[in-house]
Protein backbone atom coordinates (compact mmCIF):
# COMPACT_ATOMS: atom_id res chain seq x y z
CA UNK A 1 0.00 0.00 0.00
CA UNK A 2 1.43 3.37 -0.95
CA UNK A 3 -0.18 5.77 1.51
CA UNK A 4 -3.90 6.01 2.14
CA UNK A 5 -6.02 7.41 -0.68
CA UNK A 6 -9.31 7.12 1.16
CA UNK A 7 -9.60 7.28 4.93
CA UNK A 8 -12.87 6.64 6.70
CA UNK A 9 -12.96 7.23 10.44
CA UNK A 10 -15.83 6.46 12.78
CA UNK A 11 -18.46 6.50 10.02
CA UNK A 12 -22.03 6.25 11.30
CA UNK A 13 -25.43 6.50 9.67
CA UNK A 14 -28.91 5.96 11.08
CA UNK A 15 -32.27 5.82 9.37
CA UNK A 16 -34.68 6.73 12.17
CA UNK A 17 -34.13 4.11 14.83
CA UNK A 18 -32.25 1.77 12.52
CA UNK A 19 -28.49 1.94 12.74
CA UNK A 20 -27.20 1.23 9.23
CA UNK A 21 -23.55 1.97 9.93
CA UNK A 22 -21.82 2.29 13.23
CA UNK A 23 -18.27 3.46 13.84
CA UNK A 24 -16.75 2.05 10.66
CA UNK A 25 -13.06 2.71 10.04
CA UNK A 26 -11.56 1.97 6.65
CA UNK A 27 -8.59 2.91 4.54
CA UNK A 28 -7.98 2.32 0.87
CA UNK A 29 -4.50 2.76 -0.52
CA UNK A 30 -3.69 4.24 -3.89
CA UNK A 31 -4.05 1.58 -6.55
CA UNK A 32 -5.31 -0.99 -4.06
CA UNK A 33 -7.87 -3.70 -4.78
CA UNK A 34 -10.22 -3.97 -1.84
CA UNK A 35 -13.09 -6.39 -1.48
CA UNK A 36 -16.06 -5.38 0.65
CA UNK A 37 -18.47 -8.13 1.58
CA UNK A 38 -21.30 -8.63 3.99
CA UNK A 39 -24.75 -10.20 4.11
CA UNK A 40 -27.73 -8.32 2.65
CA UNK A 41 -28.63 -5.32 4.77
CA UNK A 42 -25.22 -5.11 6.38
CA UNK A 43 -24.71 -1.52 5.25
CA UNK A 44 -22.50 -1.94 2.18
CA UNK A 45 -24.59 0.21 -0.12
CA UNK A 46 -25.22 2.76 2.63
CA UNK A 47 -21.48 3.05 2.99
CA UNK A 48 -21.04 3.56 -0.75
CA UNK A 49 -23.71 6.25 -0.67
CA UNK A 50 -22.00 7.98 2.26
CA UNK A 51 -18.63 7.86 0.50
CA UNK A 52 -20.06 9.19 -2.76
CA UNK A 53 -22.16 11.91 -1.19
CA UNK A 54 -25.56 10.53 -2.12
CA UNK A 55 -26.25 10.25 1.62
CA UNK A 56 -24.85 12.36 4.43
CA UNK A 57 -23.14 10.40 7.18
CA UNK A 58 -24.28 11.33 10.69
CA UNK A 59 -20.94 10.80 12.39
CA UNK A 60 -17.35 10.29 11.36
CA UNK A 61 -15.08 11.72 8.71
CA UNK A 62 -14.17 10.78 5.19
CA UNK A 63 -10.91 12.02 3.71
CA UNK A 64 -9.95 11.45 0.11
CA UNK A 65 -6.56 12.35 -1.31
CA UNK A 66 -6.04 14.92 1.43
CA UNK A 67 -9.49 16.52 1.03
CA UNK A 68 -12.09 16.31 3.77
CA UNK A 69 -15.27 15.22 2.02
CA UNK A 70 -17.75 16.01 4.78
CA UNK A 71 -20.73 17.92 3.43
CA UNK A 72 -19.40 17.89 -0.12
CA UNK A 73 -22.03 17.29 -2.82
CA UNK A 74 -21.79 14.10 -4.86
CA UNK A 75 -20.68 15.84 -8.05
CA UNK A 76 -17.77 17.50 -6.22
CA UNK A 77 -16.59 14.12 -4.98
CA UNK A 78 -16.77 12.74 -8.49
CA UNK A 79 -14.61 15.62 -9.66
CA UNK A 80 -12.12 14.89 -6.90
CA UNK A 81 -11.76 11.38 -8.25
CA UNK A 82 -14.29 9.04 -6.68
CA UNK A 83 -16.35 7.19 -9.27
CA UNK A 84 -19.05 4.66 -8.66
CA UNK A 85 -21.15 2.23 -10.57
CA UNK A 86 -24.71 1.77 -9.38
CA UNK A 87 -25.92 -1.57 -8.08
CA UNK A 88 -28.79 -1.45 -10.56
CA UNK A 89 -27.38 0.15 -13.73
CA UNK A 90 -28.65 3.71 -14.15
CA UNK A 91 -27.79 4.76 -17.71
CA UNK A 92 -29.18 7.95 -19.26
CA UNK A 93 -31.91 6.25 -21.33
CA UNK A 94 -32.52 8.99 -23.91
CA UNK A 95 -28.83 9.48 -24.71
CA UNK A 96 -26.73 7.28 -26.97
CA UNK A 97 -23.95 5.22 -25.43
CA UNK A 98 -21.39 7.72 -26.67
CA UNK A 99 -23.30 10.59 -25.06
CA UNK A 100 -23.76 8.61 -21.84
CA UNK A 101 -20.00 8.47 -21.53
CA UNK A 102 -19.63 12.03 -22.74
CA UNK A 103 -21.47 13.54 -19.76
CA UNK A 104 -18.79 12.70 -17.17
CA UNK A 105 -16.07 13.63 -19.67
CA UNK A 106 -17.59 17.09 -19.96
CA UNK A 107 -18.49 17.51 -16.31
CA UNK A 108 -15.82 15.67 -14.35
CA UNK A 109 -12.74 14.88 -16.42
CA UNK A 110 -12.56 18.29 -18.07
CA UNK A 111 -12.87 20.43 -14.97
CA UNK A 112 -10.18 18.68 -12.98
CA UNK A 113 -7.28 20.95 -12.38
CA UNK A 114 -4.07 20.12 -14.15
CA UNK A 115 -5.65 17.66 -16.52
CA UNK A 116 -5.18 18.42 -20.15
CA UNK A 117 -8.61 18.47 -21.74
CA UNK A 118 -8.79 15.57 -24.14
CA UNK A 119 -10.83 15.50 -27.30
CA UNK A 120 -14.16 14.30 -25.86
CA UNK A 121 -15.07 12.29 -28.95
CA UNK A 122 -11.80 10.39 -28.99
CA UNK A 123 -12.00 9.70 -25.27
CA UNK A 124 -15.59 8.42 -25.71
CA UNK A 125 -14.38 6.00 -28.35
CA UNK A 126 -11.45 4.90 -26.22
CA UNK A 127 -13.68 4.15 -23.25
CA UNK A 128 -16.35 2.34 -25.26
CA UNK A 129 -13.66 0.38 -27.02
CA UNK A 130 -12.14 -0.60 -23.68
CA UNK A 131 -15.43 -2.20 -22.58
CA UNK A 132 -16.15 -3.59 -26.05
CA UNK A 133 -19.15 -1.42 -26.84
CA UNK A 134 -17.66 0.77 -29.56
CA UNK A 135 -19.79 -0.75 -32.32
CA UNK A 136 -22.91 0.23 -30.36
CA UNK A 137 -21.82 3.81 -29.69
CA UNK A 138 -24.83 5.26 -31.47
CA UNK A 139 -27.38 2.97 -29.86
CA UNK A 140 -29.54 3.70 -26.85
CA UNK A 141 -29.06 1.86 -23.52
CA UNK A 142 -32.42 0.10 -24.01
CA UNK A 143 -30.78 -2.02 -26.75
CA UNK A 144 -28.15 -3.43 -24.38
CA UNK A 145 -28.00 -6.77 -22.62
CA UNK A 146 -27.47 -6.97 -18.86
CA UNK A 147 -23.70 -7.40 -19.09
CA UNK A 148 -23.39 -4.65 -21.67
CA UNK A 149 -25.31 -2.38 -19.33
CA UNK A 150 -22.78 -3.15 -16.56
CA UNK A 151 -19.95 -2.41 -18.95
CA UNK A 152 -21.52 0.89 -19.92
CA UNK A 153 -21.84 1.68 -16.23
CA UNK A 154 -18.12 1.00 -15.81
CA UNK A 155 -17.19 3.01 -18.89
CA UNK A 156 -19.20 5.96 -17.62
CA UNK A 157 -17.58 5.70 -14.21
CA UNK A 158 -14.15 5.60 -15.83
CA UNK A 159 -14.96 8.62 -17.98
CA UNK A 160 -14.64 10.86 -14.93
CA UNK A 161 -10.96 9.83 -14.70
CA UNK A 162 -11.23 8.55 -11.13
CA UNK A 163 -8.50 7.59 -8.72
CA UNK A 164 -10.93 5.37 -6.84
CA UNK A 165 -13.64 3.26 -8.40
CA UNK A 166 -16.38 1.82 -6.23
CA UNK A 167 -17.93 -1.10 -8.08
CA UNK A 168 -21.23 -1.84 -6.35
CA UNK A 169 -22.22 -5.39 -7.31
CA UNK A 170 -21.29 -5.01 -10.96
CA UNK A 171 -21.42 -8.77 -11.41
CA UNK A 172 -24.75 -9.58 -9.76
CA UNK A 173 -26.87 -11.78 -12.00
CA UNK A 174 -24.17 -12.41 -14.57
CA UNK A 175 -23.10 -15.82 -15.85
CA UNK A 176 -19.79 -17.48 -15.02
CA UNK A 177 -18.16 -16.34 -18.26
CA UNK A 178 -19.52 -12.84 -17.91
CA UNK A 179 -18.17 -12.57 -14.36
CA UNK A 180 -14.71 -13.44 -15.69
CA UNK A 181 -15.18 -10.84 -18.38
CA UNK A 182 -15.93 -8.05 -15.89
CA UNK A 183 -13.20 -9.32 -13.57
CA UNK A 184 -10.63 -9.01 -16.35
CA UNK A 185 -11.90 -5.52 -17.09
CA UNK A 186 -11.55 -4.43 -13.48
CA UNK A 187 -8.03 -5.87 -13.36
CA UNK A 188 -7.14 -3.84 -16.45
CA UNK A 189 -8.46 -0.66 -14.81
CA UNK A 190 -6.53 -1.44 -11.66
CA UNK A 191 -3.45 -1.94 -13.84
CA UNK A 192 -3.86 1.70 -14.88
CA UNK A 193 -3.34 2.69 -11.26
CA UNK A 194 -6.95 3.07 -10.16
CA UNK A 195 -7.84 1.85 -6.69
CA UNK A 196 -10.95 -0.31 -6.75
CA UNK A 197 -13.38 -1.18 -4.00
CA UNK A 198 -15.36 -4.21 -5.10
CA UNK A 199 -18.64 -4.87 -3.37
CA UNK A 200 -19.76 -8.31 -4.32
CA UNK A 201 -21.59 -11.43 -3.26
CA UNK A 202 -19.83 -13.70 -5.73
CA UNK A 203 -17.07 -15.01 -3.49
CA UNK A 204 -15.12 -16.58 -6.34
CA UNK A 205 -14.74 -13.14 -7.90
CA UNK A 206 -14.04 -11.32 -4.65
CA UNK A 207 -11.33 -13.76 -3.62
CA UNK A 208 -9.72 -13.72 -7.05
CA UNK A 209 -9.74 -9.94 -7.14
CA UNK A 210 -9.08 -8.61 -3.67
CA UNK A 211 -5.73 -7.90 -2.10
CA UNK A 212 -7.54 -7.17 1.14
CA UNK A 213 -11.01 -8.07 2.33
CA UNK A 214 -13.31 -6.11 4.62
CA UNK A 215 -16.45 -7.63 6.11
CA UNK A 216 -19.44 -5.63 7.26
CA UNK A 217 -22.13 -7.21 9.42
CA UNK A 218 -25.10 -5.25 10.74
CA UNK A 219 -23.36 -1.95 10.13
CA UNK A 220 -20.12 -2.89 11.88
CA UNK A 221 -16.77 -3.86 10.47
CA UNK A 222 -15.93 -7.29 11.85
CA UNK A 223 -12.91 -8.17 9.74
CA UNK A 224 -10.23 -6.48 7.67
CA UNK A 225 -7.21 -8.26 6.29
CA UNK A 226 -5.85 -10.93 3.98
CA UNK A 227 -8.79 -12.43 2.06
CA UNK A 228 -7.93 -16.06 2.68
CA UNK A 229 -7.54 -15.48 6.40
CA UNK A 230 -10.62 -13.30 6.69
CA UNK A 231 -12.94 -15.88 5.15
CA UNK A 232 -11.76 -18.44 7.71
CA UNK A 233 -12.40 -16.13 10.65
CA UNK A 234 -15.09 -17.75 12.84
CA UNK A 235 -17.32 -14.66 13.16
CA UNK A 236 -17.26 -14.11 9.39
CA UNK A 237 -18.25 -17.71 8.79
CA UNK A 238 -20.97 -17.33 11.41
CA UNK A 239 -22.34 -14.20 9.74
CA UNK A 240 -22.71 -16.01 6.45
CA UNK A 241 -23.58 -19.54 7.46
CA UNK A 242 -24.91 -19.12 10.99
CA UNK A 243 -23.04 -20.43 14.03
CA UNK B 1 -24.11 24.44 -38.41
CA UNK B 2 -22.52 26.91 -36.04
CA UNK B 3 -24.63 29.03 -33.73
CA UNK B 4 -23.72 32.29 -35.46
CA UNK B 5 -24.62 30.99 -38.90
CA UNK B 6 -27.86 29.59 -37.56
CA UNK B 7 -28.62 32.91 -35.89
CA UNK B 8 -28.05 34.81 -39.14
CA UNK B 9 -30.22 32.33 -40.99
CA UNK B 10 -32.95 32.75 -38.38
CA UNK B 11 -32.75 36.53 -38.80
CA UNK B 12 -33.16 36.14 -42.56
CA UNK B 13 -36.18 33.91 -41.97
CA UNK B 14 -37.56 36.55 -39.60
CA UNK B 15 -37.05 39.28 -42.20
CA UNK B 16 -38.85 37.18 -44.81
CA UNK B 17 -41.71 36.58 -42.37
CA UNK B 18 -42.06 40.30 -41.71
CA UNK B 19 -41.90 41.16 -45.41
CA UNK B 20 -44.56 38.55 -46.15
CA UNK B 21 -46.80 39.89 -43.38
CA UNK B 22 -46.45 43.43 -44.74
CA UNK B 23 -47.14 42.21 -48.26
CA UNK B 24 -50.49 40.79 -47.16
CA UNK B 25 -51.36 44.29 -46.07
CA UNK B 26 -54.01 43.38 -43.51
CA UNK B 27 -53.25 44.66 -39.98
CA UNK B 28 -54.98 41.62 -38.51
CA UNK B 29 -52.12 39.46 -39.74
CA UNK B 30 -49.88 41.28 -37.29
CA UNK B 31 -52.32 40.87 -34.41
CA UNK B 32 -52.66 37.15 -35.05
CA UNK B 33 -48.98 36.68 -35.88
CA UNK B 34 -47.95 38.38 -32.65
CA UNK B 35 -49.80 35.77 -30.62
CA UNK B 36 -48.26 32.90 -32.57
CA UNK B 37 -44.77 34.36 -32.10
CA UNK B 38 -45.43 34.93 -28.42
CA UNK B 39 -46.17 31.22 -28.14
CA UNK B 40 -42.99 30.37 -30.02
CA UNK B 41 -41.08 32.18 -27.27
CA UNK B 42 -43.16 30.68 -24.45
CA UNK B 43 -43.01 27.12 -25.79
CA UNK B 44 -39.27 27.35 -26.44
CA UNK B 45 -38.66 28.82 -22.99
CA UNK B 46 -40.83 26.17 -21.34
CA UNK B 47 -38.95 23.45 -23.17
CA UNK B 48 -35.59 24.49 -21.71
CA UNK B 49 -36.86 23.47 -18.28
CA UNK B 50 -39.60 20.99 -19.24
CA UNK B 51 -38.13 19.25 -22.27
CA UNK B 52 -34.37 19.45 -21.77
CA UNK B 53 -34.23 19.19 -17.99
CA UNK B 54 -37.43 17.20 -17.40
CA UNK B 55 -39.15 19.51 -14.93
CA UNK B 56 -42.75 20.18 -15.98
CA UNK B 57 -43.66 23.76 -15.17
CA UNK B 58 -47.34 24.63 -14.83
CA UNK B 59 -46.55 28.20 -13.82
CA UNK B 60 -45.91 29.70 -17.25
CA UNK B 61 -48.70 32.22 -16.73
CA UNK B 62 -46.97 33.59 -13.63
CA UNK B 63 -43.65 34.25 -15.36
CA UNK B 64 -45.44 35.65 -18.36
CA UNK B 65 -47.73 37.91 -16.32
CA UNK B 66 -44.89 39.12 -14.10
CA UNK B 67 -43.16 40.33 -17.26
CA UNK B 68 -46.37 42.05 -18.33
CA UNK B 69 -46.90 43.68 -14.95
CA UNK B 70 -43.29 44.87 -14.87
CA UNK B 71 -44.19 46.82 -18.00
CA UNK B 72 -47.31 48.19 -16.32
CA UNK B 73 -45.20 49.44 -13.40
CA UNK B 74 -42.54 50.91 -15.69
CA UNK B 75 -45.20 52.48 -17.91
CA UNK B 76 -46.58 54.28 -14.88
CA UNK B 77 -43.22 55.27 -13.39
CA UNK B 78 -40.83 55.79 -16.34
CA UNK B 79 -43.07 56.06 -19.42
CA UNK B 80 -40.22 57.25 -21.64
CA UNK B 81 -38.47 53.89 -21.37
CA UNK B 82 -38.40 52.12 -24.75
CA UNK B 83 -40.17 48.76 -24.94
CA UNK B 84 -36.98 46.66 -25.36
CA UNK B 85 -35.69 48.08 -22.07
CA UNK B 86 -38.97 47.21 -20.39
CA UNK B 87 -38.65 43.70 -21.80
CA UNK B 88 -35.19 43.34 -20.32
CA UNK B 89 -36.57 44.47 -16.96
CA UNK B 90 -39.51 42.08 -17.21
CA UNK B 91 -37.16 39.28 -18.19
CA UNK B 92 -34.89 40.05 -15.25
CA UNK B 93 -37.80 40.04 -12.79
CA UNK B 94 -39.13 36.74 -14.10
CA UNK B 95 -35.65 35.22 -14.15
CA UNK B 96 -35.27 36.17 -10.49
CA UNK B 97 -38.66 34.63 -9.72
CA UNK B 98 -37.53 31.54 -11.59
CA UNK B 99 -34.35 31.41 -9.56
CA UNK B 100 -36.24 31.79 -6.30
CA UNK B 101 -38.87 29.28 -7.25
CA UNK B 102 -36.18 26.88 -8.38
CA UNK B 103 -34.31 27.21 -5.14
CA UNK B 104 -37.43 26.51 -3.11
CA UNK B 105 -38.97 23.75 -5.18
CA UNK B 106 -36.27 21.92 -7.11
CA UNK B 107 -35.84 19.36 -4.39
CA UNK B 108 -39.29 18.18 -5.46
CA UNK B 109 -39.50 15.76 -8.34
CA UNK B 110 -42.11 15.02 -10.96
CA UNK B 111 -45.71 15.88 -10.18
CA UNK B 112 -44.77 17.53 -6.90
CA UNK B 113 -42.67 20.11 -8.68
CA UNK B 114 -45.47 20.76 -11.17
CA UNK B 115 -48.02 21.31 -8.41
CA UNK B 116 -45.62 23.70 -6.66
CA UNK B 117 -45.28 25.79 -9.83
CA UNK B 118 -49.04 25.90 -10.20
CA UNK B 119 -49.33 27.06 -6.59
CA UNK B 120 -46.66 29.68 -7.23
CA UNK B 121 -48.78 31.07 -10.08
CA UNK B 122 -51.80 31.33 -7.78
CA UNK B 123 -49.75 33.14 -5.13
CA UNK B 124 -48.35 35.58 -7.71
CA UNK B 125 -51.83 36.26 -9.08
CA UNK B 126 -53.17 36.90 -5.59
CA UNK B 127 -50.38 39.38 -4.92
CA UNK B 128 -51.02 41.29 -8.15
CA UNK B 129 -54.80 41.25 -7.61
CA UNK B 130 -54.26 42.98 -4.29
CA UNK B 131 -51.74 45.51 -5.53
CA UNK B 132 -53.62 48.70 -6.22
CA UNK B 133 -50.75 50.47 -7.98
CA UNK B 134 -51.03 48.16 -11.00
CA UNK B 135 -54.81 48.32 -10.96
CA UNK B 136 -55.57 45.41 -8.64
CA UNK B 137 -58.47 43.32 -9.83
CA UNK B 138 -59.85 46.28 -11.82
CA UNK B 139 -56.97 45.92 -14.22
CA UNK B 140 -54.76 48.53 -15.86
CA UNK B 141 -55.26 50.53 -19.04
CA UNK B 142 -52.27 51.21 -21.24
CA UNK B 143 -52.54 53.56 -24.19
CA UNK B 144 -50.88 51.99 -27.16
CA UNK B 145 -48.89 54.51 -29.27
CA UNK B 146 -50.29 54.84 -32.78
CA UNK B 147 -47.13 54.53 -34.80
CA UNK B 148 -44.01 52.43 -34.69
CA UNK B 149 -41.11 54.40 -33.22
CA UNK B 150 -38.43 52.99 -35.53
CA UNK B 151 -39.96 52.42 -38.96
CA UNK B 152 -43.02 53.70 -40.84
CA UNK B 153 -46.04 51.60 -39.90
CA UNK B 154 -48.54 50.90 -37.12
CA UNK B 155 -47.39 50.20 -33.57
CA UNK B 156 -48.69 46.65 -33.90
CA UNK B 157 -46.11 46.10 -36.62
CA UNK B 158 -43.48 47.24 -34.15
CA UNK B 159 -44.80 44.80 -31.55
CA UNK B 160 -44.76 42.07 -34.19
CA UNK B 161 -41.13 42.80 -35.07
CA UNK B 162 -40.12 42.87 -31.41
CA UNK B 163 -41.74 39.50 -30.79
CA UNK B 164 -40.21 38.15 -33.98
CA UNK B 165 -36.74 39.13 -32.80
CA UNK B 166 -37.41 37.66 -29.36
CA UNK B 167 -38.48 34.40 -31.03
CA UNK B 168 -35.21 34.35 -32.95
CA UNK B 169 -33.31 34.94 -29.70
CA UNK B 170 -35.22 32.21 -27.85
CA UNK B 171 -34.81 29.63 -30.61
CA UNK B 172 -31.11 30.41 -31.10
CA UNK B 173 -30.49 30.15 -27.36
CA UNK B 174 -32.44 26.88 -27.10
CA UNK B 175 -30.58 25.41 -30.05
CA UNK B 176 -27.21 26.51 -28.73
CA UNK B 177 -27.97 24.91 -25.35
CA UNK B 178 -29.08 21.66 -26.92
CA UNK B 179 -25.69 21.08 -28.52
CA UNK B 180 -23.61 22.39 -25.64
CA UNK B 181 -22.11 21.06 -22.44
CA UNK B 182 -25.08 22.62 -20.65
CA UNK B 183 -27.44 20.62 -22.87
CA UNK B 184 -25.73 17.34 -21.98
CA UNK B 185 -26.00 18.26 -18.31
CA UNK B 186 -29.72 19.06 -18.67
CA UNK B 187 -30.34 15.77 -20.48
CA UNK B 188 -28.48 13.84 -17.80
CA UNK B 189 -30.64 15.47 -15.11
CA UNK B 190 -33.80 14.64 -17.05
CA UNK B 191 -32.78 11.02 -17.48
CA UNK B 192 -31.44 10.20 -14.04
CA UNK B 193 -30.57 12.77 -11.43
CA UNK B 194 -28.47 10.63 -9.03
CA UNK B 195 -26.53 9.22 -11.98
CA UNK B 196 -26.00 12.75 -13.30
CA UNK B 197 -24.66 13.84 -9.94
CA UNK B 198 -22.37 10.78 -9.86
CA UNK B 199 -21.10 11.82 -13.29
CA UNK B 200 -19.98 15.18 -11.92
CA UNK B 201 -23.00 17.20 -13.05
CA UNK B 202 -23.79 19.96 -10.52
CA UNK B 203 -27.51 19.23 -10.68
CA UNK B 204 -28.81 21.99 -8.41
CA UNK B 205 -26.85 24.72 -10.17
CA UNK B 206 -27.90 23.51 -13.61
CA UNK B 207 -31.54 23.32 -12.59
CA UNK B 208 -31.35 26.89 -11.31
CA UNK B 209 -29.83 27.98 -14.62
CA UNK B 210 -32.72 26.25 -16.41
CA UNK B 211 -35.46 27.83 -14.27
CA UNK B 212 -33.91 31.30 -14.48
CA UNK B 213 -33.38 31.10 -18.24
CA UNK B 214 -36.81 29.65 -18.89
CA UNK B 215 -38.54 32.13 -16.57
CA UNK B 216 -36.58 35.06 -17.96
CA UNK B 217 -37.57 34.34 -21.55
CA UNK B 218 -41.21 33.93 -20.49
CA UNK B 219 -41.05 37.29 -18.72
CA UNK B 220 -39.63 38.93 -21.83
CA UNK B 221 -42.44 37.41 -23.87
CA UNK B 222 -44.98 38.87 -21.44
CA UNK B 223 -43.50 42.36 -21.25
CA UNK B 224 -45.04 43.75 -24.49
CA UNK B 225 -48.46 42.26 -23.60
CA UNK B 226 -49.93 45.43 -22.00
CA UNK B 227 -49.27 47.35 -25.22
CA UNK B 228 -50.82 44.56 -27.23
CA UNK B 229 -54.02 44.14 -25.22
CA UNK B 230 -54.16 47.80 -23.94
CA UNK B 231 -56.14 46.52 -20.95
CA UNK B 232 -54.55 44.04 -18.59
CA UNK B 233 -56.23 42.47 -15.58
CA UNK B 234 -54.92 39.63 -13.40
CA UNK B 235 -57.50 37.12 -14.63
CA UNK B 236 -56.40 37.47 -18.26
CA UNK B 237 -52.67 37.94 -17.59
CA UNK B 238 -52.48 34.88 -15.36
CA UNK B 239 -54.90 32.86 -17.49
CA UNK B 240 -54.32 29.13 -17.19
CA UNK B 241 -54.65 28.85 -20.96
CA UNK B 242 -51.11 30.26 -21.27
CA UNK B 243 -49.81 27.41 -19.16
CA UNK B 244 -51.89 24.79 -20.98
CA UNK B 245 -50.96 26.02 -24.45
CA UNK B 246 -47.31 26.35 -23.53
CA UNK B 247 -47.17 22.76 -22.35
CA UNK B 248 -49.21 21.44 -25.27
CA UNK B 249 -47.06 23.02 -27.96
CA UNK B 250 -43.73 21.35 -27.11
CA UNK B 251 -45.54 18.07 -26.45
CA UNK B 252 -47.13 18.18 -29.88
CA UNK B 253 -43.94 19.29 -31.60
CA UNK B 254 -41.56 17.13 -29.58
CA UNK B 255 -39.69 18.04 -26.41
CA UNK B 256 -36.23 16.63 -27.05
CA UNK B 257 -35.06 19.26 -29.54
CA UNK B 258 -35.28 23.02 -30.14
CA UNK B 259 -37.31 22.36 -33.28
CA UNK B 260 -40.23 20.67 -31.51
CA UNK B 261 -41.59 23.69 -29.60
CA UNK B 262 -41.13 25.86 -32.68
CA UNK B 263 -43.17 23.51 -34.87
CA UNK B 264 -45.75 22.96 -32.14
CA UNK B 265 -46.19 26.67 -31.47
CA UNK B 266 -46.47 27.66 -35.12
CA UNK B 267 -48.85 24.81 -35.87
CA UNK B 268 -51.08 25.00 -32.82
CA UNK B 269 -50.86 28.79 -32.52
CA UNK B 270 -51.90 29.30 -36.12
CA UNK B 271 -54.66 26.71 -35.86
CA UNK B 272 -56.00 28.47 -32.78
CA UNK B 273 -55.95 31.85 -34.48
CA UNK B 274 -57.77 30.45 -37.50
CA UNK B 275 -60.32 28.71 -35.28
CA UNK B 276 -60.86 31.87 -33.25
CA UNK B 277 -61.69 33.86 -36.36
CA UNK B 278 -63.66 31.28 -38.29
CA UNK B 279 -65.47 29.38 -35.54
CA UNK B 280 -65.14 30.65 -31.97
CA UNK B 281 -62.47 31.54 -29.44
CA UNK B 282 -63.74 28.93 -27.00
CA UNK B 283 -63.05 26.26 -29.58
CA UNK B 284 -59.33 27.00 -29.64
CA UNK B 285 -58.86 25.49 -26.18
CA UNK B 286 -60.91 22.46 -27.14
CA UNK B 287 -58.60 22.04 -30.10
CA UNK B 288 -55.60 21.97 -27.78
CA UNK B 289 -57.21 19.27 -25.67
CA UNK B 290 -58.13 17.09 -28.61
CA UNK B 291 -54.74 17.45 -30.27
CA UNK B 292 -52.97 16.63 -27.02
CA UNK B 293 -54.98 13.46 -26.52
CA UNK B 294 -54.39 12.51 -30.14
CA UNK B 295 -50.66 13.06 -29.92
CA UNK B 296 -50.22 11.29 -26.61
CA UNK B 297 -51.84 8.22 -28.18
CA UNK B 298 -50.42 8.33 -31.70
CA UNK B 299 -47.08 10.14 -31.39
CA UNK B 300 -45.94 10.46 -27.77
CA UNK B 301 -42.62 11.91 -28.89
CA UNK B 302 -44.30 14.64 -30.92
CA UNK B 303 -43.92 15.55 -34.55
CA UNK B 304 -40.13 15.64 -34.44
CA UNK B 305 -40.03 12.26 -32.68
CA UNK B 306 -42.40 10.84 -35.30
CA UNK B 307 -40.00 11.75 -38.08
CA UNK B 308 -36.95 10.53 -36.22
CA UNK B 309 -38.26 6.98 -35.90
Amino acid sequence: MTGALLTVAGLGKRFGGFIALSDVDLTVGAGERLGLIGPNGSGKSTMVNCLCGTLRNDTGNVTFGGHALDGLAAHRRTRLGIARSFQLPRPFPTLTLADNVRVPILYAADVKAGRVAVDPRRRCEELLNMVGLLDKADRKPADLTQIEMRKLELARAMASEPRLLIADEVMAGLSHREVDDILALLMTLNGQGIAIVMIEHIMRAVLAFSQRLVVLVAGRKIADGDPQEVVRQPDVVAAYLGS
Amino acid sequence: MGNIRFGLLALVAAAVTFAAARAIGNPYVFFAGYVVLQYVVLATAWNILGGYTGYVNFGTAAFFAMGAYTTVVLHKTVPVLPLPAMMLAGGAISALIGLGMGYLTLRLRGTFFSIATLAMAVVAQTLITNWNFVGGSRGAYIVRPRLSPIFPGDYIQYLFVIMLLLSVLAVVVARAIQHSRLGYGFAAIRDDEPAAEASGVPTLRLKLIATALSGGLMGMAGAPLPYYVTYLDPASGFSLSYAVNTIAMPLIGGTATWLGPLIGAVLLGTLQQVATVTISSALSLLLVGLLLVGFVIAAPKGIVGWFQR
